[in-house]
C-alpha cells in the first residue's frame, strides 16, 4: 500500500467539505477519483497535500504518516503534483519551469530526468526557451506535469489535466499518463471530471458526492455501472 | 475601451457628442476643485500679517486647458483626429500670442496644443485606432525591453567603465556633479535592495526605509558613542538591519498582497516614530550630528592637517589638500557598494534560492507544490533585502554628518519604490535608468522653481502611460541550453547531443 487515506474530515472553516473518506493506492496503479463539481476531489487531493489540514482521520504515504506535516515537506518525500489550472510560472521560460521541479532533487539527475521528460513531451523541447505564459493550454498542461515529475516522484497527483482542452489534446495526454504510469512506474492518482477518459485509463476508481465516496471499483466495472453511467457519462464524454 | 477604436476615417457618424462634452466636462471640473485651492489661492507676506491674494484669471485658463485637452483626446478617440490635430496647432499658437496671465500658463498652453496635435497626428498616421490592441502593445513593449536588455549586456560595462571615470572626466568632475552623482548611486543602490523583495520575491514592501534607517543610526550611534570606525559598522549596519527585516519578517510571512504592504508601511512608520520619540537613545527629533566621516580604508584620514598619529589622504599619495578627495572617495564607495549589491542580485537569480523567489513572485501556490518552504524563503528575501538598506543607510549617514527622523519619513520609501516600479519590476538596468530620471531629473529641473515638483510628477504620468510596465520590463531568462541557443535549435542539440545540459 503506497498511499492510506483512512477516515479524513476535512474543513474550510465551519464547513465540511470531506466526510470521513477512505482510499487506498497501491504501488504501480493508476486510481482515479471522479465526481461532480464540488463534491470534494479537489479538497482531498489538497488534504494528502497537507494543505487543508484533515481535522480527523489519517493519512500515510509508504508506512510514513503525513498528517500535521507541512505541505512543502511532503511534496519532498516522494509525491509530487500538477495542481489544478496548471499553475505554471508564466514569465519564467519552460525550462526554468522544470529546473524548479528538480529544485529538491539530486542535481545529479537533472539531466536525466530532464531528457525523459523531453521524450514524452516532445513540444516542451521544442519549446524550452519560450515563456510559460505564451504557451497553449495543452502545452502548459504538459509543462505542468513535465515540472512534477523532475522531483522523481513514486506518486504522481494530478488535479483535472483535462479541464479547458480539447479532446485530441485530451487524448495525448492522457496516453502519456499511462506512458508514464506503465514505462516509468510511477504511481498516478488522478482526480477528474471526464470520467470516461479517466476511467478507462484507470486500474481502479472511486466516485465522490459531497464529501463522501460513494463507490469504487475497478475502471471497467465503472464504466459499465448504470448509476454512474447515468450520473457522469450520459450525454457523451 | 477598445469598442470605441473606430476606423479615424469613418468620423462624425459615430461621434456620440452628449457623451464627448460630459467626459470634457468631468474633467474640467476636477481640474477645477484641484486648482481653486491650489492655485487660485496664495498666501502673501505683506508687512508682517498675512493675506490672501487671489489667482482666478490662472485658474479659469487652467480649466478651459483641462477641458479642450480632454475634449480633444476624446473625440480623437472617437475618430476625428483631423479636426483636433488643427484645434491643438490652434491652441498652441494661441498660447504664443495671447496675453496670458502667467509665463507658466503660456508654456503650457503651447506645450498642451502642441501634444494634442502629435497625439491626433500619431492616430492619423497610423490610421488605426488609438487602443489598437493592447495586447500587441504590450508584447511589442516586451520585445522593446529584450532588445534593450540585449543591448544592455554591451552598453553595463561601458556604463560602470564612465562611473569609474565619472571623476576625473573634465566638465563633470566639479563638485556638485559628483555630490548629484553620489545621491544617483545612493538610490540605485537603494533601488537595486529594494528590487531583491519587490521585483524578484514579489512582495510589495512600502518600508524599505525602514531598513534604511535602521543602518543609518546603527553607524551614527556606533561611532558617536564608541567610536567605532566606519569600516567596522558598515558590516554591523547590515547586519542590524537584516535583524530587524527577520524580526519584521517573522510576523508578516502569512500576509500577502495589500495586507503584506500595509504591514510593510506601518512598520516603517514605527521606525520612524521610535526615532523620534526615544530621546534618550536617539536624539529624538534633533537627531545626531557631528557623525565622522570614513577613514580611507583606516590608512588615512581626509583632513588638512591630521591629528596625532594620523597620516592625511593628500600625503599618503603626495598631492595637494583638496576637499574634493573625500567627495570623491565617496563617490567610489558607493558606486562600489551599489555594484556589490548589483552583483549578488545578478548571481543569485541563477541559484536555487534566487529562483525561488521568482517563482514565489509568479505562483506561490504552485511553489508550495513544488516542496519550496514559503517561510524561509520570503525570510532570506527580507533580510537580504533589508541588509542592502541598511548599509545604504550607513553610507547615508557618513555622508550626511547628520542624520535625524526627517530623513526617514515614507516618501522615501515612495521614492525608492517608484524607482523600482518605473525601471520595470526586476530589471536591474531599469533601477539605473528610473533613478537617473527621479533622482537626476528634480536637480536638473531646479530652474522650473515652484513648479518643479509639478513637471516632475507630471513627468512619472506620461512614463507610466508611455510602458504601463516599467521602462525595461522584461525578464531575461537565467538559463538556456548549451551556451544561449534558444527554442528548437537548442532542443535538437540537446536531443543530437544526447544530454549533458548546462
Amino acid at each position: 500500500m503506497l498511499l492510506n487515506v483512512a477516515g479524513v474530515h476535512t474543513y474550510y472553516g465551519s464547513i465540511a467539505a470531506l466526510r470521513g473518506v477512505d482510499l487506498t493506492i497501491e504501488k504501480g496503479e493508476i486510481v482515479t477519483l471522479i465526481g461532480a463539481n464540488g463534491a470534494g476531489k479537489s479538497t482531498l487531493l489538497m488534504t494528502i497535500c497537507g494543505n487543508p489540514k484533515a481535522r480527523q482521520g489519517q493519512v500515510t504515504f509508504d508506512g510514513h504518516e503525513l498528517t500535521g506535516m507541512p505541505t512543502f515537506e511532503i511534496m519532498r518525500n516522494g509525491i509530487a503534483q500538477a495542481p489544478e489550472g496548471r499553475r505554471i510560472f508564466p514569465r519564467m521560460t519552460v525550462l526554468e519551469n522544470l529546473q524548479m521541479g528538480a529544485l529538491n532533487g539530486d542535481p545529479e539527475n537533472f539531466d536525466e530526468d530532464l531528457r525523459r521528460v523531453f521524450d514524452l513531451f516532445p513540444r516542451l523541447r521544442e519549446r524550452q526557451g519560450q515563456r510559460g505564459g505564451t504557451l497553449s493550454g495543452g502545452e502548459q498542461q504538459m509543462l505542468a506535469i513535465g515540472r512534477a515529475l523532475m522531483s522523481r516522484p513514486r506518486l504522481l497527483l494530478l488535479d483535472e489535466p483535462s479541464l479547458g482542452l480539447a479532446p485530441m489534446i485530451v487524448k495525448q495526454i492522457f496516453e502519456v499518463i499511462r506512458e508514464i504510469n506503465k514505462q516509468q512506474g510511477v504511481t498516478v492518482f488522478l482526480v477528474e471530471q471526464n470520467a470516461y477518459h479517466a476511467l478507462r485509463l484507470a486500474d481502479r476508481g472511486y466516485v465522490m458526492v459531497t464529501g463522501q465516496i460513494t463507490m469504487s471499483g475497478s475502471g471497467r466495472e465503472l464504466l459499465a455501472d448504470p448509476e454512474v453511467r447515468a450520473a457522469y457519462l450520459e450525454g457523451g464524454h | 475601451m477598445a469598442v470605441l477604436a473606430a476606423e479615424p476615417g469613418a468620423a462624425a457618424r459615430g461621434v456620440d457628442w452628449r457623451h464627448v462634452l460630459k467626459e470634457s466636462a468631468l474633467a474640467a471640473f476636477i481640474a477645477l476643485m484641484l486648482t481653486i485651492t491650489m492655485v487660485g489661492l496664495r498666501t502673501l507676506d505683506s508687512g508682517g500679517s498675512l493675506i490672501i491674494e487671489t489667482r482666478f484669471p490662472e485658474v479659469a485658463v487652467a480649466v478651459l486647458l483641462v477641458f479642450l485637452g480632454r475634449f480633444g483626446l476624446v473625440l480623437t478617440r472617437e475618430g476625428m483626429p483631423l479636426p483636433v490635430l488643427i484645434g491643438g496647432v490652434v491652441v498652441a499658437a494661441a498660447g504664443l500670442f495671447l496675453p496670458l496671465p502667467a509665463t507658466v500658463l503660456r508654456v503650457m498652453t503651447v506645450a498642451g496644443g502642441i501634444i494634442l496635435a502629435l497625439r491626433a497626428g500619431w492616430v492619423l498616421w497610423r490610421h488605426s485606432a488609438v487602443t489598437a490592441d493592447r495586447e500587441a502593445r504590450d508584447l511589442a513593449m516586451d520585445r522593446v525591453g529584450a532588445s534593450v536588455q540585449r543591448v544592455t549586456r554591451y552598453v553595463a560595462p561601458l556604463a560602470i567603465a564612465f562611473a569609474v571615470a565619472l571623476p576625473f572626466i573634465p566638465g563633470l568632475n566639479d563638485r556638485s556633479s559628483i555630490d548629484i552623482a553620489t545621491l544617483v548611486l545612493m538610490y540605485v543602490m537603494l533601488g537595486w535592495g529594494l528590487n531583491i523583495i519587490v521585483g524578484l520575491a514579489g512582495l510589495l514592501d512600502l518600508g524599505y526605509v525602514a531598513f534604511y534607517a535602521v543602518g543609518a543610526y546603527s553607524y551614527a550611534l556606533l561611532a558617536t558613542t564608541f567610536g567605532w570606525s566606519f569600516w567596522l559598522c558598515l558590516p554591523l549596519a547590515g547586519v542590524f538591519a537584516a535583524s530587524a527585516g527577520l524580526i519584521l519578517g517573522f510576523p508578516v510571512l502569512r500576509l500577502r498582497g495589500d495586507y503584506f504592504a500595509i504591514v510593510t508601511l506601518g512598520f516603517g512608520e514605527i521606525i520612524r516614530v521610535i526615532l523620534l520619540n526615544w530621546y534618550d537613545f536617539t536624539n529624538g527629533p534633533d537627531g545626531i550630528s557631528s557623525i565622522p566621516r570614513p577613514s580611507f580604508f583606516g590608512l588615512a584620514t581626509f583632513t588638512r592637517r591630521p591629528g596625532e598619529g594620523d597620516t592625511a589622504f593628500h600625503d599618503l599619495f603626495g598631492l595637494d589638500y583638496s576637499t574634493v578627495h573625500r567627495v570623491i572617495f565617496l563617490y567610489y564607495l558607493i558606486l562600489a557598494l551599489a555594484l556589490i549589491v548589483n552583483f549578488f542580485s545578478l548571481r543569485v537569480r541563477k541559484l536555487p534560492i534566487g529562483r525561488s523567489w521568482e517563482a514565489l513572485r509568479e505562483d506561490d501556490i504552485a511553489c508550495q507544490a513544488l516542496g519550496i518552504n514559503r517561510r524561509n524563503i520570503k525570510l532570506a528575501a527580507f533580510t537580504f533585502s533589508a541588509m542592502f538598506g541598511g548599509i545604504a543607510g550607513s553610507f547615508f549617514a557618513t555622508r550626511q554628518g547628520f542624520i535625524s527622523p526627517e530623513s526617514f519619513t515614507f516618501i522615501e520609501s515612495a521614492v525608492i519604490l517608484a524607482i523600482v516600479v518605473l525601471g520595470g519590476l526586476g530589471s536591474q538596468a531599469g533601477v539605473v535608468l528610473a533613478a537617473l530620471l527621479l533622482i537626476g531629473m528634480p536637480e536638473v529641473l531646479r530652474e522650473l522653481e515652484q513648479y518643479r515638483m509639478l513637471a516632475f510628477g507630471g513627468a512619472m504620468v506620461l512614463i507610466m502611460l508611455w510602458r504601463p510596465r516599467g521602462l525595461l520590463a522584461h525578464r531575461d531568462p537565467t538559463v538556456t541550453l548549451h551556451g544561449g541557443g534558444r527554442g528548437a535549435k537548442a532542443g535538437e542539440a540537446v536531443a543530437a547531443a544526447g544530454a549533458p545540459a548546462q
